[in-house]
Formats: C-alpha cells, structure tokens, sequence
C-alpha cells in the first residue's frame, strides 16, 4: 500500500517539476521564480540534489552498520550495511550523469573538476574499490572486516578535500538551496516541490533498502542450510 | 612456572556458514598432555590455531588461567608456543638469526648460551648459521620446537609433532613432551595411534557431538 | 612501552635485512623510477615544458613506483605464510609500526633518488625554493608511507592483489597527491615559505589522521 502511496508521491513530484512554467515575478501559486543564471536549468534541483542527499545518507548508513558490523561481528549488520552501500553507489552514479548533462549546459562541457565534481568523483572510486576488495575476498567474516575498515579509513580522508579544494580551484557550482548571503532563492512553491521530492527521495531509498536487505538474507538463510 | 589450566567451553567455528566444529568442551589440568584427534578436515588446525589465540572461534569461550588469574586474549602469544606443518619461518635468514630474531620481537632476553643450548636440542647446533632455505624439511621441523619453546611457553601445542622427521627427531619430540608436560601443558594434534595413546586425554573431533568430552 | 619500542625496532630490522639479502621491493622500485623517468625525457624531447605541470609529473613518478613496490612488506609475509609466525611473536601494532618504518624508509630513498634524478635531468624543473621542496618530499613521504601500509595490509589478505592495490589506494592518497603538487609548484614558482604554510599544515594532519585511524582498525585486518 505504502509503496503506491510512493509511486503517486513522485509521479507528481515528476509532473509538476516539469509544468510548472517558471516566469520572472511569480504571482500565482503555480509559478517558481527565476533563478539567475540557471533559468530553465534549475529545474535539475528538483532530482539532482535529491539524488545526491540520498547517495550521502545511503553511505552514512552503510559507514553505521560498517562500524557496529566491527563491533559485533554479526553478520547481518555486514548485510545491512552492504544493501545501503550498493544503494549509495547506484544514487551517486545518477547524481553524477544528472549533475554532468546539466553541466555541459551550462558551464559548456560534461566535466570540469569542479570541487564538487571532484568529491562526487572521489566517492564514485572509494565505493568502486569497496566492491572490487569485497569481490576479491572469498571468507565471508573477513570481507565484511576487511570492507568496513576500507570503507573507514576512506571515510576520514574525504574530509580533506573540503580544505584541499578551495585552494585548487574556485567552484562554480550553484549553492544548494542557501547562498552564500543566507538569502533563499525559492519561493514557497519550489520549496515545497522540492522538499516533497526530497521527502520522496528519501523514502524510495528506506523502500529499497528494505527490499534489498529481505532479499540479502534469505539467499545468507538459503546458503545456510544448503 | 605457574600452574596452568586450559578451558574450551562449548567452541564453535564456522567458515562461511559451513560449520567446521561445534560443542567442544574440556578442561586440560596443569601436567598434562591431550590429543586431539580426527579425519582431514575435521577441524584439527582450526582448534589448535584457536588455542593458540590467532583466530577467534565463532561461539563458546576458550581461557588459559596461570595460577588462577585468565590470560588476556591480547596476551595468549606469550604463553603458548607452536609447532604445525603452516607455520613457517624465514628462509632468507639462518637458524640463528631467525631465533635472534624471534626474541627480540618477543622482547624477552634469552642469552646467547641459552639460544645455543637450545639449538644443540633440536640438533641444528652445527648448522645455526645456515640459511633456513638451505635446510631439509626435517631440519626445518626441528627449527620449529627451537621456535616453540625459545619463550619457555606454559601451553605447547603441537599440530603434527613427528612429521617430516628421522627417528633420532621423534625421540627428541618424545623427550620435549615428556619434559614440558610436567612444567605446563601440552596439546598434541596427531593422528598416529602411538602419539594419541602417550597423551593423558583426547578429543575425537568426528566423534558424535554429544558424545564429546574427555576420555580419562 | 620501551618493550614495544625495541620489538618494533626489530619487526624493522628484520625486514630491512631481509631487503638487502632479496632486493624484492627496492630493485622493482628503482627500475620503475627509472623507467618512467626516461619514458618521461623521451616524450618531452626538445619541448619545454611548464615547471607546474613538471610538478605534477614528479608525482606520478613517485606515485606509480610506491604502488609497484610498497605492499610487498605485507603481500610477502601473507605470500610465505608467515603471518601465523608473527601472530605468534608480537602484538598486531608492533608489527603495524615496524613494516610503516620500513615502507618510510624504502619510499624516503625512492623519493630521493626520484627526486634528484629529476633535477638534474630535466631543466625545466628548476627549484626556487629549497626549503618548501625538502619539507613538501618529507611529509609527502611521511604520508604516502602511513597509507600505503595500512592499505597494503587491507589488501594482502585479497586475492588480485597486484591490480587492487593502486585501486584501493589512490581515492585515499588523492587528497595528499593534490597537496604535495601544489606545494610542488609553490617550490618551483619560488614562493615564500609562509605560502605554503596551508599546505604543511594539510599534509601533516593527513599523516596523524592516518596513522591514528591505522592504530584503530589494524587489528581487525591483522587477526583472523
């Protein structure tokens, strides 16, 4: 039930994203303002930033069960912690396609090294390592141990680039939701849009985390007793 | 030497869901040998690098207590020595200094006359300063007692003691068994009749579950 | 704690003198530094080439070579089944710190051939500023060490070891590599040394963040 629920969520998070007509001074409630410099583009916000939130709650989760998988030593944290990693990577990948496209048309070419594109980039090989190391590893304790501890000791070094980078090149990326000054520039109309397609977002991932996780431990059941 | 006593309760070890063992239990007495014996695969090797501390069972609990106090699982490599056919010392230094070696690593001063003594045990005296890669695999077995025992261990445990040896070798495993058993306590995984029925007590790991236990 | 201190100092020892008796790791590194550094002079030719760029390629140099050599510290005992031996002998950190000496001590004499091989043969490289070069190469090395030893122990219980190795490393030594190259070019631009202060200061906190997280997970990489 929940899950059409979340089917029609975002159908009209899709729709409305899409035909809502974006004018110069807003005055019916249907209207989102224009963003300098963005215009049409800004529609993007709408599913790029939200992809890139869920990528980074997806890692933060997965990082969660890595450390209590440590603790522990129960496997099923090492399953958990997996599913939402797999997620992460799937969300980081669309952010980055989504992110790139919108880059060629606005800054001119699909990359730039971009402080952001930079990080995104730099999570895209942590996790592709992640899964190479897991699939080099035939016992199943040592895999989850061993990818835990990669996924930590990546997980302090990203830090580093919020220091790094400023000094290496000047973003060009558009602030996400608040400029620099505090001033919002969203009217109520694309706020709430957006934030509903956060919100769904979001529960599309805690849904197919869930599916994800089921499915992981009835093949971790099935293998046991076969 | 303290007295020492050896707890294995209810130990269980799986190897990507596959269980190896389940349900051991025994106590080993300070003064004793124990065998422990079993088909290839049943798990030998497993359990004895459990007893030795280098990998964690995955259920049940395993404790050597010195003269009542429990050793800490981050201390259990000094108090036992190892001979087994996958422990392996380094080929590109000599007898010598691989001992050398191993107790500065352990930080424990042997002197020198004790390092020889010892080599003149095992019978290596003539060849100490050999490299390792030039030995036999019985002159490398015997290195391994010199191994076991530099650090005067109280649990010695000794995963196939008279492979790859000569009868002069075995006589020499003999005598060390013999001789450690009353300063500590000595766990021999063997499959050869003769060794089982030297020791004290034993566990067959094919043995029915429910049935395993020390045989007094 | 001066226990550990001297089984450390031994773990080191050991490996050192097992170097000179095989040469596995520093023969390797060696012929790649030259290798790549010819294959370098060969494309470069007569063309001059940007000092900043240059600083850059230094870098690679250096990075290409620690990854074809650094985890044999780890992949060889893993290799000859020695692991047990020293499970058996020491604590998992004294063998953490004595295996990072080392890898510091073969990387510090890489970089140091790497690095004056390539003052003296290409003159578009021309260093201004000594001082930020010489401390930019130690605490380039000092971190480049901790993490390719900590990853080198990760990797040494997989089984594509050779190809995983750079793989796993360079998202963790990328923030480290865009430091050393920018400190790089603050040394040939002749920069004051007050300018490349952020650049110290980044380098050497990696060094501490890394060797305080290794302190933290070695162990469950270590034991079984």
């Amino acid at each position: 039930m929940l899950r059409f629920l979340l089917g029609i969520w975002l159908t009209a998070v899709i729709i409305v994203s899409f035909a809502f007509p974006i004018v110069a001074n807003p005055r019916q409630w249907f209207e989102f303002p224009v963003i300098p410099g963005l215009d049409q583009k800004a529609r993007i916000l709408f599913f790029h930033v939200p992809m890139s939130w869920t990528a980074v709650l997806a890692f933060a989760v997965s990082m969660v069960f890595a450390i209590r998988y440590l603790a522990t030593k129960n496997q099923d944290n090492d399953i958990r912690s997996v599913s939402s990693a797999g997620l992460g990577f799937m969300f980081c990948l669309l952010a980055t396609v989504t992110g790139s496209i919108w880059a060629k048309f606005n800054w001119g070419s699909f990359w730039n090294w971009d402080p952001r594109e930079t990080s995104i980039f730099v999570l895209l090989l942590i996790y592709g390592a992640y899964f190479a190391l897991r699939s080099a590893l035939d016992d199943e304790q040592k895999r989850a141990t061993l990818a835990a501890v990669y996924a930590i000791i990546a997980g302090v070094t990203v830090p580093f680039f919020i220091f790094i980078m400023p000094r290496i090149m000047a973003s060009l990326h558009p602030e996400p939701i608040v400029n620099t000054e505090g001033k919002i520039h969203m009217n109520g109309t694309m706020l709430t849009v957006f934030l509903s397609s956060l919100a769904g977002f979001t529960a599309l991932y805690v849904w197919m985390l869930n599916l994800r996780i089921r499915l992981a431990r009835i093949e971790f059941q099935r293998q046991t007793r076969g | 030497m303290p007295t020492a006593i050896l707890h294995a309760s209810n130990l269980a070890k799986v190897f990507n869901r596959r269980s190896i063992f389940s349900n051991i239990n025994f106590v080993i007495p300070h003064g004793r040998s124990f065998a422990i014996t079993g088909r290839n695969g049943s798990g030998k090797s497993t359990l004895v690098k459990i007893l030795a501390g280098v990998i964690s069972p995955n259920d049940g609990n395993f404790t050597i207590t010195l003269d009542g106090t429990e050793v800490k699982r981050d201390d259990i490599y000094r108090h036992v020595g190892l001979v087994a056919p996958y422990l392996q010392l380094y080929e590109e230094f000599s007898a010598w200094e691989n001992l050398d070696l191993f107790r500065k690593l352990r930080g424990v001063d042997v002197p020198d006359v004790s390092l020889d003594g010892l080599l003149e045990k095992v019978g290596l005296y003539k060849r100490k300063h050999d490299l390792v890669r030039t030995y036999s695999s019985g002159m490398k077995q015997r290195l391994k007692y010199a191994f076991a025992l530099l650090h005067e261990p109280e649990v010695l445990l000794l995963d196939e003691p008279t492979s790859n040896l000569d009868a002069e070798g075995m006589s020499m495993v003999s005598e060390v068994i013999a001789v450690h058993r009353t300063k500590g306590i000595v766990i021999v995984a063997t499959n050869v009749r003769e060794e089982v029925q030297r020791c004290d007590a034993s566990l067959d790991l094919d043995a029915d579950p429910a049935r395993q236990g020390v045989r007094s | 704690m001066m226990g550990s201190l001297r089984s450390t100092t031994a773990m080191f020892l050991k490996d050192f003198r097992s170097e000179l008796r095989t040469r596995y790791a520093l023969t390797a590194l060696m012929l790649f530094v030259i290798t790549t550094l010819s294959i370098i002079l060969f494309s470069i030719g007569n063309e001059s080439v940007s000092p900043e760029i240059l600083s850059g390629v230094l870098w690679i140099i250096v990075f290409f070579s620690a990854m074809s050599g650094l985890s044999r510290t780890f992949v060889s005992e893993e290799e000859r089944g020695t692991v047990l031996t020293l499970q058996l002998l020491a604590k998992p950190l004294t063998v953490f710190f004595g295996k990072l000496l080392f890898n510091f001590a073969l990387l510090a004499s890489l970089n140091t051939v790497a690095g004056t091989l390539y003052i003296i043969l290409i003159n578009d490289f021309v260093v201004k500023n000594y001082a930020i070069f010489l401390l930019t190469m130690l605490l380039g090395t000092l971190g480049l060490s901790a993490a390719s030893t900590i990853i080198a122990a990760v990797v040494s219980k997989a089984n594509t070891k050779g190809t995983l190795y750079p793989v796993m490393a360079f998202p963790i030594l990328l923030p480290l590599l865009l430091t050393v190259i920018s400190a790089t070019r603050l040394a040939v631009e002749g920069a004051p040394f007050s300018e490349a202060a952020g650049e110290f200061r980044v380098l050497f906190s990696y060094f501490v963040v890394i060797v305080a997280v290794s302190y933290l997970v070695f162990e469950f990489i270590w034991k079984d």
